[in-house]
């Protein structure tokens, strides 16, 4: 799974993009999250916001979003273009 | 489904609104009634005043993808000959030329509806982000709850 950040949180999490092998039993974009909030900070309170946008394949998605490993996510601020 | 009509271009380079304004009068030339454009320039102000320039950054491929929804829906709406969309990204001065949005139709109506509605669409859900740049150094624009009711307004005409 490629796992992407933008904007603000690509900054405050000091990361682009990752690779991920494997889910570790994750089912949903939502547990995707989770594991990536309990590695500490700046994660847990970088990703711990209600204005946090999830896309899933290009898509936007929610939290309860099914995602497999061929899937690519991405986090990100709300949009702000135009 | 009928095909979906619609130029995109995501780019760091100017554009001359000329140049665009002339590709859809061309385009389907005998049947234009009607061309209306829009450009969105970067101002002195926004979050902070003294902005002196921003940057701007968006997700490839979703971008893109996400604009053509935007001119899918645009064109099932009203009667649409062409769509024409530039959004600049990088590094911007002040008073540069951020977007150019152009529609091409029979009708000055369906022309203005659509500009406006690809706008604020554009505005609300392509991923596109801001950071503007002042003296005291940059910050990433935050989000306007203003621009998501613009959509959202026309949920409801």
């Amino acid at each position: 799974m490629k796992i992407l950040f933008f904007a603000s949180l690509r900054e405050r999490l000091n990361t682009e993009e990752e690779q991920w092998q494997d889910l570790n039993g994750a089912q949903t974009a939502g547990d995707i999250l989770t594991q990536l909030q309990t590695r500490g900070e700046p994660w847990s309170s970088s990703l711990n916001t209600e204005r946090l946008l999830v896309s899933v394949n290009q898509e936007i998605a929610s939290l309860t979003t099914e995602v497999t490993l061929n899937d690519e996510l991405a986090f990100f601020p709300p949009v702000t273009g135009g | 489904m009928s095909k979906s009509i619609g130029s995109i271009r995501i780019q760091e380079a100017d554009f001359s609104v000329d140049n665009e304004y002339q590709n859809l009068r061309a385009a389907h030339a005998s049947q234009n009634g009607a061309i209306c454009t829009f450009v969105g320039l970067v101002r002195d102000f926004g979050d902070k005043k003294g902005v002196t320039g921003m940057y701007l950054e968006h997700y490839p491929g979703m971008t893109e993808h996400s604009l053509q929804q935007i001119i899918d829906q645009a064109a099932s709406r009203w009667q649409l000959h062409n769509v024409s969309i530039i959004h600049r990204v990088g590094q911007l001065n002040l008073s540069e030329q951020i977007v150019f949005v152009g529609v091409s139709s029979a009708h000055r109506a369906d022309a203005f509806a659509s500009c406006e509605f690809i706008m604020d669409y554009l505005k609300a859900d392509a991923p596109f982000w801001k950071k503007e740049c002042n003296d005291q150094g940059s910050e990433w624009v935050e989000a306007k709850q203003s621009d998501q009711d613009r959509a959202q307004k026309w949920s409801k005409d």
